[in-house]
């Protein structure tokens, strides 16, 4: 159990990151007429994913909405519901067909706000299933949080558990502004205690999952669960990782990750995004121009997505984003000095 | 619809009252003379960026927003300043927004390619061609599910009726049987080029078929044409029976911006069109029917050009937005 989640119900059960997931949209359409779900098969079908599963038996095709395969159209009618009273919550199939729609995200809900003046809201979430490991290759493994991060008007999280998912999912409803989530497709079966009702989980606040003094690994999403292992491993050698789950890639929990970074002096960042111009640059610049720039012992390091698209191969898929054994050599040789 | 036994009088001439229709001249000269002072303002340097005018297109802003009250949407393009006047926003307002002043529609955040007035239920011009097609499908969506009586006009050029956006948005309106009206001000040419060019359909309004829904082409620089069409689709869209695409076929009297040199079109085609002035054909119509006599229509005339003059004045001695407030208006909470 997360001790940074709210918990106001102290009923905690075991449930999957998806099944999180539509508890938190459960909650939203019982307690919110405004509020409705779009997207594609996520009706009947259940979401290519499972993730709406039965809701539109429980609340009907006017809440629960099939689009047609038309990611532009469907987020723009998102996005023009949103600025009218609605708060929908709208799922890509695959965050890779988000490049579809990224007129209607970056041009109109990121900015639509500010266009006018702060006299309009696009209440709107995008729900983007993301990552690879799935062997569904280059066109529906990859990982944006980078691309959306770079957005002035998103705000863009990345949920590594299932209470996570749900607290954050509730978090991003009940913001007045757009709040894109990518949700790791290798998480959706992944169990995890989450507590019953409605909670949530602030968006910009990042959480040290584990303490340690030798060694700073911000992660994110599934590699947060790598770091841990990780950090597991190197702990029977004497090394304590402290591993920091960064939850929100906009806007960045600088306070956190400084704070750590002043205590080990050691940064490595993971994530599973292309390496450059990836979030692990920008939690680098944001250490080296601050105060912890002082307390850094040895060079920061990143480990993130090859300069590659994600191949079919599964050796060559693995191959393609850091893999718990890397976060460990990284973090070993940072402790040790070796860096 | 009314056809009764006055079938020479135009539709407007019958359905509207002759404050209505002295009120729509009035609009209508206010979106001419408010665009040559925003032009003039421009070549005096007070205003930067750039501008798309909408000058010989007034017929169709106006006639198009009759019968749309302040609850009803409109969605509006680049070339949006007419729609926006039509839809009932202050000109003093807009030309502060234009004046990149703190008392703008957008608080000098959005300029002309953003202007909006929520207040009016106009959502915003757009920047992006197509880019409000779906927003409007979206507008009548929200009006649905909340069971408001609420309609939205889509505006667009014939330039967006090519963009992907455009087919997608007018699907799910018809699927969903929304209360939209898709508004094409087919002004011959997106940029440069030419709709004839680029579109594989003699009329944009023929593609309403592959969505099921009523089109219809209209003569756009007729006030009375333009509003009979708006009428019927209105109708249609408050009766819950869905949405339709009306085509107001009229003609930009400027460049498409103000860099366009008109390589693309003859002078003998420009000075044909303005021939067809929307504003003169309908003050003409109204004299004619007996709903204003000459004095009548100089002193609405007049009444526009007093306002713009104001306008032009509110925005000059308007304050500038603070500097350090950039990034205000970006989250809600810094726009407290």
């Amino acid at each position: 159990m997360n001790a940074q989640v709210q918990i106001t119900d102290a009923q905690v059960r075991e449930l999957s990151y998806a099944e999180a997931i539509r508890e938190a949209m459960a909650i939203a359409l019982e307690s919110d007429p405004a509020v409705v779900l779009m997207g594609e098969d996520i009706g009947t079908y259940g979401g290519a994913f499972q993730v709406t599963g039965d809701l539109i038996d429980r609340f009907g095709p006017d809440r629960v909405m099939d689009t047609p395969i038309s990611e532009l159209g469907g987020a723009g009618v998102a996005v023009g519901a949103a600025l009218t009273g609605l708060k929908p919550i709208f799922e890509f199939q695959f965050s890779d067909f988000a490049a579809l729609a990224m007129e209607q995200i970056v041009n109109q809900a990121a900015k639509l706000r500010y266009m006018l003046g702060g006299e309009a809201e696009v209440p709107v979430v995008f729900r983007m299933p993301s990552g690879s490991g799935t062997g569904a290759a280059a066109q529906h493994s990859q990982s944006f949080e980078a691309w959306f991060g770079h957005v002035p008007g998103l705000k863009v999280v990345q949920p590594s558990t299932p209470a996570e998912a749900k607290g954050l999912l509730l978090a991003a409803l009940a913001d007045p502004d757009p709040v894109v989530i990518f949700e790791h497709k290798l998480l959706y079966k992944m169990k995890g205690p989450v507590p019953a009702g409605h909670y949530t989980t602030p968006i910009g606040k990042a959480a040290v999952v584990r303490k340690g003094e030798h060694v700073t690994i911000v992660a994110s999403a599934i590699m947060v669960h790598r770091a841990l292992e990780a950090a597991a491993k190197l702990a029977a050698e004497g090394i304590e990782a402290e591993v920091i789950d960064l939850r929100t890639v906009r806007p960045l929990d600088r306070e956190t990750i400084i704070a750590s970074v002043k205590k080990t002096g050691k940064l490595l960042c993971a994530y599973e995004g292309v390496r450059t111009l990836g979030v692990g640059a920008e939690i680098s610049a944001l250490v080296a121009e601050s105060e912890a720039f002082d307390y850094l012992d040895a060079p920061i390091q990143r480990l993130g997505g090859a300069e590659a698209p994600i191949p079919y191969n599964p050796d060559l898929e693995r191959a393609a984003v850091p893999q718990t054994p890397d976060i460990e050599r990284v973090a070993r040789q940072l402790a040790k000095g070796e860096v | 619809m009314m056809r009764d036994n006055q079938e020479n009088t135009p539709f407007a001439l019958r359905q509207f009252t002759p404050a209505q229709l002295r009120e729509a001249l009035r609009k209508m000269y206010l979106i001419r003379l408010f665009e040559e002072g925003a032009e003039e303002s421009y070549m005096r340097g007070l205003i930067h960026g750039t501008m798309h005018l909408s000058i010989g297109q007034e017929a169709s802003a106006v006639a198009t927003c009759m019968e749309l009250t302040d609850a009803d949407k409109i969605t509006s393009t680049h070339r949006g300043h007419g729609h926006c006047i039509a839809k009932g926003a202050d000109v003093g307002r807009m030309f502060a927004e234009f004046f990149g002043k703190e008392t703008g529609y957008c608080h000098g955040r959005g300029g002309s390619m953003h202007i909006a007035d929520v207040k009016t239920g106009n959502l915003g011009a757009n920047g992006i061609v197509g880019g409000g097609l779906p927003i409007a499908v979206g507008a009548a969506l929200t009006a649905k599910r909340l069971g408001r009586d609420e309609v939205t006009v889509c505006f667009f050029g014939d330039g967006a009726n090519n963009e992907g956006a455009f087919h997608e948005a007018l699907n799910m309106a018809a699927i969903w049987k929304l209360p939209v009206i898709f508004v094409c001000e087919n002004n011959k040419y997106g940029m440069s080029t030419s709709a004839a060019y680029a579109t594989a359909v003699k009329n944009i309004a023929d593609r309403a078929v592959a969505y099921s829904m009523p089109g219809v082409t209209v003569d756009g620089n007729d006030f009375s044409a333009v509003a009979e069409a708006l009428h019927d689709a209105i109708a249609r869209a408050r009766a819950g029976e869905g949405p339709s695409l009306v085509e107001n076929l009229t003609y930009r009297w400027r460049g498409h911006s103000k860099s366009d040199r008109n390589r693309y079109r003859t002078k003998d085609e420009i000075e044909e069109w303005m021939s067809r002035d929307p504003i003169a054909r309908f003050r003409t119509e109204l004299i004619a029917h007996g709903i204003l006599d000459e004095a009548e229509a100089e002193a609405v005339e007049a009444e526009a050009k007093a306002a713009v003059a104001e306008g032009i004045e509110f925005a000059r001695q308007s304050p500038s937005p603070a500097i350090t407030d950039v990034t205000k208006f970006v989250h809600a909470e810094e726009a407290a």
